[in-house]
């Protein structure tokens, strides 16, 4: 019967071997307990048994080569077997040249678990587990989790412990409303001395600063605010996403606002163009920018061609964005990061009432959006709570004037007081 | 109850097993004629016999290996230890042996016995009789490590450690051999990994083991001066843990203080703290604060020596300055 | 030079290789067989990776294990050192669950935790191979304690090597056992080398130990290892004299280890014409010719001897290879005894 002799494992860590020395020839007999060859490890040389009986049938690596534990070596058998075929291929497949590349075959398979673990950027991980609100904030875990129960701010609290550290108690005796001095530390004068360590700019700041100055020195700015009756929007919001619960699509106030402003500027194309020093420059797509706040600095990508989408593609395709700007998904495009015509930027999540945004160039417009809040108001006579958001377009001037910025922002404040607008 | 000091209450102990169970005996260095080294054995050569009341050679190694040997063949062998530091000479057989035969005979091997040692730094005896090794050996799979602080607790621990079928390292806080405390009457045992409440209070948690719950009843009153109620908890065995107390009183008072008396560096609370940060951290008010010996070897000098010595000032400055400001 | 306790012992094995039974005889080779092609079958399936960690191979030392330990009753104890299949095979140990346990397989003598160095069978008062070297010595006094305690008349017999012999608890419990007469019978396989060190680069005193052990007042004596017949011999009366007397005792086997240290060991401390010296005497030769010249045997019935120890190291190694591999949980199984 013929067998194959395998290089042999001669230790845990070996995982090949070097022939140093054939000690039986092609047709020698060979008895158990002969020594059939010496064998090289990367920390002595063994003389390899042999614990097969018969004829030395084929020597299939050479003097020197270095071959993996386990791969063939050699044939014995009795004088009538023959070597089979495959061996014989096996012999140039364990030549040096061709090694290297089957060991890199199967490492290849055996590490790709670990491969899988190492594609994920853990700089991105910790990016979206950041709480940017909680950022700098000193607070004791215990704090964390009861603010975090009872819905209150960290920044809204003034921590009494070492270092200014929110404790237990500083939750548990949190007043809301205007900040209160803590009833241990009435009159007694605190100084406060606050970290003042220089920080150095990463590129992402460095680029905002340019884009910023350039936008302000170049773009002639002007702003024009509304303030947009949300009380119909959110109840057709509210609607919608009972509805649409088994979809599980949430549309956001934000996603009514991306379609209000993609409504107006199909109304109003002007302000979908640039200008570019001769002339108007006009786009056939609406690529909606939108603000991102990501913990290494401003981004504004784009929604290409929303002027397709309806409210629930939109919203889709707005959350997407923002997964995927936070590194959750595929990386955003070229054209996502750099095509956006037109912009809007929210900062209702915040509290914001209102605010002004500086332009992207080269568009032409960004409209600004505080946060939705009940107000009284008189309507017909009648006192009514109802919810307010405050938005304000910053115009590039050389695009168009005043006049036109309201008409364009009244068309929005339209769209947004007669929500069915925006799901046709 | 009645009064009795740490010393005497061993003593029991030892005296109640050898007269249960025929299969006890003690063996160590001078605890025959001389009494041993802290006067612990003294008398029971007389009532016992030398058969069962065993003076060694001294040969740390060997005579540890022997009671392994002994208890793997079916005795209750209680080993003395001049000082846990000797530890070291015989610490292959400890570590090797009684903590591994079990695991890696696959179960076919018991080792019920007791090493006894006296613990830990304050009665000058230099660098190398103060140490506090029962911190290593806790981290031993295969072995129990308990250490009392009080008569009460060292007479119910080491009745459960005897007839415990485990090797169980029992150290014994050398500074408290002459300590008196209440012991009932009546027969109790304590079983082992069980931490105990000594005071029960509101805001803030010190645990500490042995010698270091005497720093904690000072650093005590000084919190009760302030008017802070401190629950104070002491761990008494070091391996089990008894997490499911340090839980309950953590997630009372939301601040936790734990004291060493043994080096800071590599001591038992660190392997606590790290652990309890893991499995609490919502629940905690504040950063554990860990206080230990100074990272030396213990010197002679008696200044020295409680300069290296973790006090109940160092432990109230610590906690003023970053637990409760 | 020959002493006098040695001349005694020639004139008696002498006699005892005719007052033997040929059951016995036979039985002696069995196991020296069975020792020699297990550890042939160890080495083979190392090289192929089915046995793992250090594996120290017993080939060369047969009859030192075997002829020691057919003295011994069901009383008695044995501990050794990590160099222990041939002592577990001579004690009776399953060889398949032997083997298993190199296999690191749940069928395994310790569900396969231990591994080569740690055999165990506490049914057969097998209390281990022990892998730090000397670590054995405080074992056995403390087993050899609880059988004078107990009066089970139980002896203890501790294997060790004599690179072992440089260890503080090799001295330190040749005194404990002397003071405390404890029943020991120490047996030192001398094989020449600790690992790749030679006797005369590591130890003062010359190359026999018996000679020093009167320091401990201990009797002891030097037998030949490789002679199986003489180990038996030799042991019986060591034996005897403790069971009667009390107190340890000493025995030195002048043996020879044919292979390396481990597996990965090139022996390049060690002249090939001393290994052949040594393998001239080989007992698993040496003694079954001289059992057919002395018309014991006959060459048919030694083949059938043969024949069916390796049919028995074939089924050993296709248990194991058949067997399971422990569970997951038992990871944190037998580690602590439970108590109520």
């Amino acid at each position: 019967m013929i067998s194959e002799i395998t290089m042999p494992s001669m230790g845990a860590d070996m995982t090949e071997g070097t022939i140093v020395k054939w000690l039986k020839n092609e047709g020698d007999k060979v008895s158990k307990g002969d020594k059939l060859a010496e064998i090289e490890t990367d920390k002595t040389v063994v003389e390899m048994e042999s614990y097969n009986e018969g004829i030395l049938k084929k020597i299939l690596v050479k003097e020197g080569t270095k071959i993996g534990v386990g791969k063939t070596i050699a044939y014995i058998g009795d004088p009538n077997d023959t070597v089979p075929e495959n061996g014989l291929s096996e012999e140039k497949q364990s030549d040096n040249e061709e090694e290297p590349e089957k060991l890199l075959l199967e490492s290849t398979t055996e590490n790709l678990s670990e491969e899988v673990v190492s594609v994920k950027n853990p700089q991105k991980i910790t990016d979206i587990k950041e709480d940017p609100d909680n950022y700098r904030i000193k607070a004791s875990p215990m704090a964390k989790k009861l603010a975090n129960e009872k819905s209150i701010h960290l920044e809204d609290i003034i921590g009494t412990g070492p270092g200014g550290r929110i404790t237990k108690d500083d939750v548990n005796n949190y007043v809301p409303g205007p900040r209160l001095v803590s009833s241990s530390s009435i009159g007694v004068k605190k100084t406060t001395i606050l970290e003042s360590s220089d920080i150095p700019l990463n590129s992402m700041r460095q680029a905002i600063a340019k884009v910023t100055v350039r936008s302000k020195t170049e773009k002639p700015h002007f702003q024009v605010t509304v303030e947009i009756d949300m009380t119909e929007a959110m109840k057709t919001r509210k609607d919608i996403n009972e509805i649409s619960e088994k979809d599980k699509i949430k549309i956001s106030v934000n996603d009514l606002v991306l379609k209000a402003t993609i409504n107006s500027l199909i109304k109003y194309p002007k302000w979908n163009s640039f200008f570019d020093g001769e002339k108007l420059t006009g786009h056939s797509s609406i690529n909606l920018g939108i603000a991102i706040a990501l913990d290494q600095g401003l981004i504004v990508p784009a929604i290409l061609d929303s002027q397709n989408l309806d409210l629930f593609a939109l919203s889709i395709a707005s959350k997407s964005l923002g997964k995927r700007a936070r590194g959750d998904g595929e990386n955003l495009t070229n054209d996502e990061l750099t095509g956006a015509t037109f912009s809007t930027s929210n900062l209702g999540m915040f509290g914001t009432h209102s605010f002004t945004a500086i332009i992207v160039p080269p568009q032409s417009g960004i409209i600004a959006l505080g946060t939705v809040k009940k107000e009284p108001k008189v309507i017909n006579d009648q006192i009514l709570v109802r919810e307010i958001m405050y938005a304000t377009l910053s115009a590039d001037h050389r695009v168009g004037d005043g006049a036109e910025g309201a008409i364009f922002m009244n068309e929005f404040k339209q769209n947004l007081e007669k929500p069915t607008r925006l799901l046709l | 109850m009645s009064e009795m000091i740490m010393r005497e209450a061993i003593k029991k102990a030892l005296e109640e097993s050898l007269e249960n169970d025929p299969n006890v005996l003690i063996m160590g260095e001078d605890i025959g004629e001389y009494g041993g080294a802290y006067a612990v054995t003294d008398g029971l050569l007389k009532k016992f016999g030398s058969n069962r009341i065993k003076d060694t050679p001294i040969s740390e190694a060997t005579f540890i290996g022997a009671g392994i040997g002994a208890a793997a063949a079916g005795l209750r062998p209680v080993v003395e230890l001049m000082s846990i530091s000797f530890s070291l000479v015989g610490f292959d057989q400890i570590v090797n042996m009684a903590g591994n035969l079990r695991y890696m005979s696959g179960g076919q091997i018991s080792v019920p016995m007791v090493i006894r040692a006296p613990t830990g730094a304050g009665v000058q005896l230099g660098a190398t009789h103060s140490q506090s090794f029962e911190t290593w050996l806790a981290e031993v799979p295969g072995i129990y490590c308990v250490c009392p602080s009080n008569p009460k607790d060292a007479l119910g621990l080491l009745r459960t450690s005897i007839k415990n079928n485990n090797p169980v390292i029992f150290a014994e806080p050398a500074l408290l051999y002459g300590s008196k405390g209440e012991v009932p009457e009546d027969y109790y045992e304590i079983p082992l990994g069980s931490a105990n409440i000594v005071k029960e209070g509101n805001d803030i948690t010190i645990m500490s083991y042995g010698a270091g719950m005497s720093i904690i009843e000072e650093v005590n009153q000084k919190l009760e001066e302030s008017n802070i109620s401190a629950e104070i908890l002491d761990l008494r065995s070091l391996n089990p843990i008894d997490y499911k107390t340090i839980e309950e009183s953590i997630k009372k008072t939301n601040k936790l203080v734990a004291i060493d008396t043994s080096r800071k560096n590599g001591g038992i609370m660190a392997e606590l703290v790290s652990t309890i940060q893991e499995k609490f951290l919502d629940w905690l008010d504040g950063p554990i604060i860990r206080i230990g010996a100074e990272d030396v070897p213990w010197p002679y000098n008696k200044d020295l020596e409680n300069a290296a010595y973790p006090s109940s000032n160092k432990v109230i400055e610590k906690i003023y300055k970053q637990l409760l400001n | 030079m020959a002493t006098l306790k040695e001349e005694k012992n020639k004139k008696n094995i002498k006699n005892q290789k005719s007052s033997l039974e040929k059951t016995e005889m036979l039985d002696l080779y069995r196991q020296m067989f069975l020792i020699r092609q297990f550890e042939l079958a160890c080495a083979e399936n190392y090289t192929k990776g089915n046995v793992r960690g250090f594996l120290h191979l017993y080939i060369g030392q047969e009859a030192t294990a075997v002829g020691s330990i057919s003295c011994l009753n069901n009383k008695d104890y044995i501990v050794t050192h990590y160099r222990d299949h041939g002592h577990a095979l001579a004690r009776g140990l399953d060889v398949n669950r032997t083997m298993a346990e190199l296999f690191g397989k749940k069928t395994g003598l310790s569900k396969g935790k231990g591994g080569s160095m740690h055999l165990f069978d506490s049914a057969r008062k097998f209390m281990g191979g022990h892998a730090i070297v000397g670590a054995q010595f405080p074992l056995a006094a403390g087993l050899a304690l609880a059988c004078q305690y107990k009066e089970t008349g139980g002896i203890v017999v501790c294997f060790f090597g004599d690179g072992s012999t440089n260890q503080g608890t090799y001295h330190e419990t040749l005194n404990l056992a002397s003071i405390w007469k404890l029943p020991i019978l120490f047996i030192l396989e001398n094989n020449k080398y600790g690992m790749g060190s030679s006797i005369d680069k590591v130890r003062a005193g010359g190359e026999d130990f018996y000679t020093g052990v009167s320091t401990y007042d201990i009797p002891a004596s030097q037998v030949n290892g490789m002679d199986v017949l003489a180990v038996k011999e030799a042991t019986k009366l060591a034996v005897d004299k403790i069971r009667k007397e009390g107190g340890p005792s000493y025995l030195e086997c002048k043996t020879f280890r044919f292979v390396g240290h481990s597996l990965a060991d090139g022996q390049k401390y060690r002249k090939s014409e001393e290994v052949k010296f040594w393998e001239r005497q080989d007992p698993i030769e040496k003694f079954p010719k001289w059992l057919i010249s002395a018309g014991i045997i006959n060459q048919k019935e030694l083949d059938e001897i043969n024949q069916k120890v390796k049919e028995e190291i074939q089924n050993s190694v296709d248990f194991a290879t058949s067997s399971e591999n422990p569970e997951k949980s038992e990871l944190n199984e037998d580690i602590y005894e439970m108590q109520d």
